[in-house]
Order: structure tokens, then sequence, then C-alpha cells
């Protein structure tokens, strides 16, 4: 009998094609654990097993016929409960939408369906995406599978869970200042923030539409280029999205890093905790042994980052939550939590006449200086290593009472979605058994490079080996 | 409305950019209880405190972000295609009304 929590997309893949098992079989067997696990973690808001069954019953119609099927097809995987997802309720987290069920798909729910993966359920988190430990859910808080008085992180933090635990192969996540890299990193998964318009928005209830990325997580780096082989391109109804060619994100991911030259930002290892740091600066020594060459780089604006995010983000989110009425779908809007309505007051007084210049307008400039920074930077190295979390995985209620204390947990994550580019976050070891993880970030449309950055230092470590004793 | 006679001269965190929450719940519609109003009050001052240190950064010479990676003047065919449903539109609606959404009245009846 096969270990379902030693399956990446890659093994699962493979024993469906060889006929080893059949995808009804293995969605049931995800289904099972689901169900019992998601009591510890709550990590579902819904779980859809006669979906899956369903889409798995095809998949095998499909393999009993001979027919050709990608890598993602008969793998069970999980999506947050921000993606739109036709016919099945999506809450957004939040009391607001308790009862919606949208009459659509989102894109990339519909490129998911359409390379006949298998629904587990949709995943809790951050309502709106707002937070980063998840315990801003109107649904309760999810728990990390690696210390279950801990946090996952957020905002994506049922997803990353929901991994972490192998109740799911890949799990879909947004990144706004974090939220797919962040949990990730605090639940030892691979987690992308892919280039601002690689993946389409359609569908994904948007927070903060000029930072509003859509990522996932994996296991493993190269699943996690499978995934984004699937869900990256442009769409016509995001005007965002890019026309940029969609490259096989795995072809060449084992070349190695022999010649490359990575940045250190120094602004990220001023402050930064000892023990990260050790972590994190024995990461970039092992890619040093692989053959890379590493340096300092300077990113000087780095420090208003977070300040520049909290009015851009803010500001967006007001204006994204105003559609919430309560005439078309969901509930008025005394139902929104306290974080929402902290950010609505906040983005609203940003917003209002007489004070746009002062906030937007001054951050939408400093956002521009964040952006040059790097874009400086990538003329002299090919990507950069930094801390995603400048602490471990926090115990719940540590910070619920102090925004600004949680605001702060997205310092080293934000200034990516400021400048557009992509960023992967790979689980780079532990402390006291608990998971840390590092960024690679790259210029726009880099995330081959990425991978292919970040798959090599993985075959050299495997800590996604290294399972939440659950 | 935000008196915003001198906006020019505006700048963060000053007197003047205390949030009058009061008016700013009214501009976002957004019913909050006295509780709340105490509470971000004071939770929102501190974040303004934080990110007044934007006013550190000369920016007097640079111009706003637009699109990030700089797509511009994005436009699709005008061509008809299907869209939602009628019956579809309404489906999540709280009240409708012969086929359409009903909205709380907004003007007053008037003896005449």
């Amino acid at each position: 009998m096969i270990d379902i929590t030693d399956l990446t997309i890659e093994s699962a893949s493979n024993l469906l094609s060889k006929k080893q098992m059949k995808a009804e079989e293995l969605a049931k067997l995800f289904l099972a654990r689901a169900e019992v696990l998601n009591k510890k973690l709550n990590c579902f808001i819904t779980l859809t097993p006669d979906i899956a069954i369903d889409q798995a019953k095809r998949v095998d119609d499909f393999i009993a016929q001979g027919q050709k099927l990608n890598d993602l097809a008969g793998i069970p995987i999980a999506l947050k409960d921000l993606f739109s997802t036709k016919g099945i309720k999506t809450t957004a987290a939040s009391k607001v939408l308790e009862n919606y069920v949208p009459v659509y798909d989102a894109t990339v729910v519909s490129k998911l369906k359409d390379a006949n993966t298998i629904f587990i359920g949709k995943t809790n988190h951050d309502a709106w995406g707002h937070g980063g430990s998840g315990e801003n859910s109107d649904f309760g808080p999810s728990v990390n599978p690696y210390d279950q008085k801990r946090v996952p992180g957020g905002s994506s933090s049922g997803s990353a869970a929901a991994l972490a635990a192998t109740t799911c192969i890949a799990a879909t996540g947004t990144d706004t200042g974090g939220s797919s890299r962040l949990p990730a990193a605090f639940c030892n998964v691979v987690g992308l923030k892919p280039t601002y318009g690689r993946v389409s928005r359609y569908g994904v209830i948007a927070m903060a539409s000029s930072l509003d990325s859509i990522g996932h997580m994996t296991k493993t780096v190269y699943d996690n280029a499978v995934v984004l082989n699937v869900t990256a391109g442009h769409d016509e109804f995001d005007a965002t999205s890019s026309a940029e060619k969609v490259p096989d994100y795995t072809d060449g991911i084992g070349r190695g890093v022999s010649g490359l030259k990575i940045g250190l930002p120094k602004e990220y290892f001023e402050k930064l905790d000892a023990k990260i740091k050790k972590v994190i600066l024995d990461a970039a020594k092992k890619l040093e042994s692989l053959g890379a060459k590493v340096t300092e780089v300077d990113l000087p604006n780095t420090q208003y980052g977070v300040a520049t995010y909290y009015i851009i983000q803010p500001s967006e989110v007001s204006s994204n939550l105003a559609r919430y009425d309560g005439v078309r779908f969901g509930n008025f809007r005394d139902s929104f939590g306290s974080e929402a309505k902290r950010r609505i007051i906040l983005g609203t007084f940003t917003l209002s006449s007489g004070y746009y210049d002062a906030y937007y307008l001054k951050a939408m400039k400093v956002r521009r200086l964040i952006r040059e920074d790097y874009l400086k930077a990538f003329k002299n190295v090919d990507c950069l290593i930094c801390p995603v979390s400048p602490t471990l995985p926090f115990k719940i209620g540590e910070k619920v009472d102090d925004p600004l204390a949680m605001y702060l947990a997205d310092i080293y994550t934000v200034n990516a979605n400021l400048a557009g580019i992509p960023a992967l976050a790979v689980p780079c070891g532990f402390i006291d058994d608990l998971p840390v993880g590092m960024q690679i970030v790259g210029p726009d449309f880099s995330e081959k490079l990425l991978y292919q950055i970040g798959y090599a230092y993985e075959q050299e470590t495997k800590w996604y080996q290294q399972k939440p004793k659950i | 409305m935000v008196n915003n006679k001198q906006n020019k001269k505006i700048k963060m965190n000053d007197q003047r950019s205390k949030i009058d929450i009061d008016n700013i719940a009214k501009l976002a519609s957004l019913p909050l209880t006295k509780e709340e109003k105490v509470t971000f009050e004071k939770q929102l001052s501190e974040v303004l405190t934080y990110i007044s240190k934007l006013n550190e950064v000369d920016t007097s010479k640079v111009e706003p972000i637009g699109h990030i990676t700089g797509l511009v003047n994005v436009q699709r065919p005008d061509e008809p295609a299907p869209s939602l449903s009628q019956e579809d539109a309404l489906k999540n609606a709280p009240k409708t009304h012969n086929g359409f959404f009903e909205v709380p009245a907004i003007f007053e009846e008037q003896d005449t």
C-alpha cells in the first residue's frame, strides 16, 4: 500500500498513467484524510466529495480509453475560497458571502477543470485575503500542522495547512502582499507569487487590484512549475493579464545554478533574527557550493515597503469591497468582520477628497522608487535571496489585538508585490521543529529561472520530506 | 464631505489628517458600533503614524506608477458575446421583483 503523504504531482501522475492506481481510489484516500484532518486543522470551509468523485471517474474513463492526459489529470487539489467556483459555495471566508454560490468559474478554476484535476474542497483563509495568520477568517482560524498551537500563516492559511497535511497535492493561493509565500514558509511547502499579470485574476475575488497576483502551493519545486504551466497565460477577461509567451516551466529545470549571480539584499538581513539569518545564509552557501556567485546588493527603499503597501492596499480594498451592498449578492455591510472594516475605513480615508494626493498618490510614487531599486539590482545579479518572514510561525492569538504588529509580518514580502516581480518561497530548514522559508526573487517573468534555482537547492536538501506529525 | 479647501498643503499625519471616523464610515456606507469606532480610531492612528514615514522620501521628481509591468491601452474587439442570463444574474440576490434586483428605496414618498 502506498503512503499518500509521500506523493507529489510527479509521482501521483506516474501511478495513474501506469494504471497502478485508479483516480477514484486516489481521490477517496485524499477525501477521507481531508474529512478527518479538517476537524483538527480547520483548513477547509467546504469539502466537495461528490464533485471529486465525478471528476475522478471521468479521468478513469479517459485513461481506460487510452487518452493521453496532462500531468495534472487526476491530481487532488484544494482551492482557496476566494476563487469563484460555479455551483460551489464561495465565501471569501466572510459572513458577507456565507451563502454565495457563483454562477461562473474563475479563469484559473476553468483551466484546472480542463486539466482534469480533482477538487477536494475550498480552503479557509483570512477573510477577503486580509491577514498574515489566517486568524481573520470569519469561520475560525486554521492551525499549523507542524504545531497546532501556532498559525499556518496567511492569508492562504487553509491551503498551506491542507497541503502540508497531505489532504491534497496542490492548492491555489492568492498573493497580494505575501499571502501565498508566508503560509508556504510557515508550513514547509513551496509557494509562488507570479509576476503581476502572469496568471489571470478573473473570477478571483479582488483584494487590491494593482497588487493581486494568483499563486499556488505544492510540495516540490517541480510540481509548482507543473501547475504554473496550466494557470499562466493571457486572458481576455483580465485586461491586466500579460500576453507574454508562456514557456514550459519544467523544461530545463535541472540545469543547475552554475555561473548564476545571486544577490543578498542587505536591508533584509540587518535586523533579522539571528537564527533565521543563519538558515537563510546557509541556503545561500549551499547555492554557492553548487556554482552560483553570491554577492551583497542594495535595495535602499526597502524600509518604505510596508508603509507604501498599507496605503495602496487598503485604498484598493475599500474600493473593491464597495460592491458588497447586499443587493446583487451576499449579506449587508454590517456582516464584515473587524479587519475588513478597519481596512475599509483606512482606505476610504486615504482616498477621500483632500487626502488622495497626500496618501495614495504619494505611495504610488514611492512604489516606483521601490521597483526601480529592483531593476537596478537585476542589472548586476540574476536573482535575489531573502527571508520570507521576520519570525517563526507565531502562536494563535499572539498578534490579534495589534493590527500594526500583524501588518509588520509582511515586511519581507510586500515589496515584490509593489514591484510586480515574481518570488518563489522555498522551504530551507527548521528551527525548533518549526519550518523556515526563503524567497528567490527575480525580474519580471523570470519564473522559469526561479524554478531552476529552487530545484537545484531542493535536490540537495529535500526539506519537503520532513513531514508534520499529525 | 471632507473639507478639501487646503488640499495641496495636507501632508500625512499632520493635524488635519486625523480620521474623522463618523464621516468616513458614512462615506463607506459602513455601519460601526460605538466600541468599533473607539478601537479603530486608536488602532488606525498608530497605523497612520507608521505610514507617515513616507514623508521622509523626496518624491518631487517622481511620477506615480501605473500598470506595474507597463501594459498600456488594453482593448478588445467590441463584439457582442454571450453573457450571464437574467436568471443567473439574479440567482444570488437577496430580494428580486419581477426579474429585477430589489433595492432599498432612495426617495421618500411624498403626499401630493
